[in-house]
């Protein structure tokens, strides 16, 4: 905030270069890194309401899942250009974040939680029956997918839509880093801190926080989107709640409210379930259920907030 | 002299507790000015209703003669009201400057801006030290206000009100949970605010009060007993026998 400088530390190169790291040592494992970048961009999109904006919501999978129909409802009756879609997601799922947020962000704690949860059921309901658009529960099936720039095709392979993903991420966490480390990122996680305060200053709290969710909503919905143009396929899971909550998980995984806990998280998270449903299909939510339990016990800033320790801890010892 | 901010025939009930039973009150250009009453009296009600954070049932304020009665608590606020609260309403978990550089970012606008890091406002920056520097916080600067002692937050309490530049300032019990050690450090910072603004204080520290107020006003049980110079209010029956009665030095 104002006191420290938001810098580009070294350590922020990490997870770029590990993606290109993945591309050499991992060819194999494309198709699963694109759906990690996704996620990676969903989390994110949940840290700047959740971690910043201090609004709980189980609702996002709403925003995930309008973006992931808009741009496959376009690629099938209009136009398949993938950054056209991308665009067009955002705006709708943006628009739809800001007539919601103006409505539910009105209320506070359990109700909104309540709100949040009651948009994702709506928008899922008119989904499944505007099945003239939308297919209802077959979903959109082959959704045609344009070369990325008119140059890159998406390829077996998953070469291009993983560089597509991964591109997109990195534009969109840099817009998200400099939102929160700007003065409006510093006023929104003073009204998650004290919401009376803001007031008796002066901030139009309410605005500000409408503004963070319409935001977070669009970056929501491209994430949608990414999942259309990758996967070629708009689902009504992409609606659920189920989402919602995963995403969550994710984010509570890897540390709410720092920025890299959306890039930790759903890493983490992907990959264990990965391992853990070839070792023992069965067993894989008894898996991710002990990996919560234990970060909830022990290490309640996530995975990061764990490092966070640990590194201040030998920093002690050494000094 | 003009009036700062003025109430008429305020009233605020919660359900069938009146809390403020028609209140006309004013607060002159430049004041120093005590609201002191018993607990429950009404007084942080009052504080609430002038800025904006409750709604009165019924009745005006106005603010520099301007009608500010349905003003939302931000814009009211943004006019110039600023205030402190009886039980610290800090960010806790992050710096003094912080806590400070919040409020004058607002003022200024900085607030709105979305991309150049806030690290990089030195003008929002830049005030907020010298205003922590007036009040002697400078040393405080980058540590988290939860880790400062009480004494000290009280002063930030203080320094995020300044921070608004406001033009009237309502104290509630600014030196409350101080030890009286360090209570006069409080008094002094309060005798050393730019005495263009209006203020009002709250205080159960009748020696603070005595001190630093020119004119007080009697809140009990929701209406205004009396007002007047410390000296009538001291001497005045009504008052000693609702709150200054039980108070040996008065
Ligand atoms: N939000 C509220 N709801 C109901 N009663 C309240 C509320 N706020 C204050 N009161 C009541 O109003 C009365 C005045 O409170 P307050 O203004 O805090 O008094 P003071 O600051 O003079 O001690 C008290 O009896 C208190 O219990
Ligand atoms: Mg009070």
């Amino acid at each position: 905030m104002y006191s420290a400088p938001a810098r580009l530390r070294p350590l922020e190169a990490l997870p770029w270069l590990l993606a290109i790291a993945v591309y050499f040592a991992a060819p194999s494992y494309l198709p699963l890194g694109a759906y990690v970048f996704i996620m990676i961009l969903f989390t994110l999109s949940l840290d700047l309401v959740v971690g910043y904006g201090g609004i709980v919501t189980l609702g996002h999978s709403a925003y995930f899942g309008f973006g992931a129909y808009t741009a496959g409802i376009l690629a099938v009756r209009l136009n398949g250009d993938p950054l056209l879609g991308l665009a067009a997601a955002a705006l709708a799922a943006g628009l739809l974040g800001l007539a919601t947020g103006a409505v539910i962000l009105r209320t506070r704690a359990l109700t909104l939680l309540m709100l949040t949860l009651a948009i994702t059921s709506i928008v899922l309901e008119i989904a499944s029956s505007a099945t003239a658009l939308t297919n209802g529960s077959d979903g959109l099936h082959s959704v045609p997918v344009d070369p990325v720039l008119g140059r890159f095709a998406f390829d077996l392979f998953g070469t291009t839509a993983y560089f597509y993903c991964l591109a997109v991420v990195l534009a969109c966490w840099t817009l998200v880093r400099s939102l929160v480390n700007s003065p409006f990122g510093a006023a929104l996680v003073g009204s998650r801190e004290n919401d009376a305060r803001m007031h008796a200053i002066g901030a139009p709290v309410y605005a500000r926080r409408l503004q963070a969710y319409s935001i977070s909503c669009a970056l929501a919905g491209m994430a949608g989107a990414l999942l259309t143009q990758t996967t070629q396929f708009a689902g009504l899971s992409t609606l659920g709640f189920e989402l919602s909550g995963e995403g969550l998980v994710m984010l509570v995984l890897g540390g709410v409210g720092r920025l890299y806990g959306a890039f930790v998280g759903p890493t983490v998270y992907i990959v264990a379930r990965d391992y853990l449903a070839r070792q023992t299909p069965e067993y894989w939510y008894m898996g991710i259920g002990v990996l919560l339990v234990l970060i909830v016990l022990f290490a309640r800033g996530g995975i990061l907030g764990l490092v966070d320790v640990l590194v201040n801890r030998l920093r002690a010892k050494r000094s | 002299m003009t009036i700062a901010l003025e109430t008429r025939r305020l009233r605020k009930s919660f359900g069938a507790l009146t809390v403020a039973d028609g209140i006309d009150f004013s607060l002159e250009g430049g004041a120093r000015h005590a609201l002191i009453g018993p607990n429950g009296a009404g007084k942080t009600t009052l504080v609430n209703l002038l800025t904006g954070a409750l709604a009165p049932s019924s009745g005006q304020i106005y603010l520099e003669g301007e009608d500010v009665t349905s003003l939302a608590q931000a814009k009211r606020v943004r006019r110039g009201i600023g205030r402190t609260f009886q039980i610290n309403s800090l960010f806790r978990s992050l710096t003094v400057l912080d806590n400070v550089a919040l409020a004058v970012a607002e003022r200024t606008g900085a607030a709105r801006k979305l991309f150049r890091p806030a690290f990089s406002h030195d003008e929002v920056k830049d005030e907020a030290h010298a205003l922590l520097g007036s009040l002697g916080l400078s040393d405080d600067a980058s540590r988290a206000v939860r880790d400062l002692a009480y004494g000290k937050q009280r002063l930030v309490e203080i320094a995020i009100a300044l921070g608004m530049r406001p033009r009237v300032l309502l104290l509630d019990e600014p030196a409350a949970g101080v030890p009286s050690a360090e209570s006069h450090r409080i008094l002094e910072v309060l005798a050393a605010l730019p005495p263009e603004i209006a203020i009002l204080i709250i205080e159960h520290d009748m020696d603070l009060v005595f001190r630093f107020a020119r004119r007080i006003t009697v809140l009990a049980a929701g209406a205004i007993l009396m007002e007047g110079s410390p000296q009538e209010v001291a001497h005045d029956a009504r008052v000693r026998q609702v709150y200054l009665g039980e108070r040996a030095h008065v």
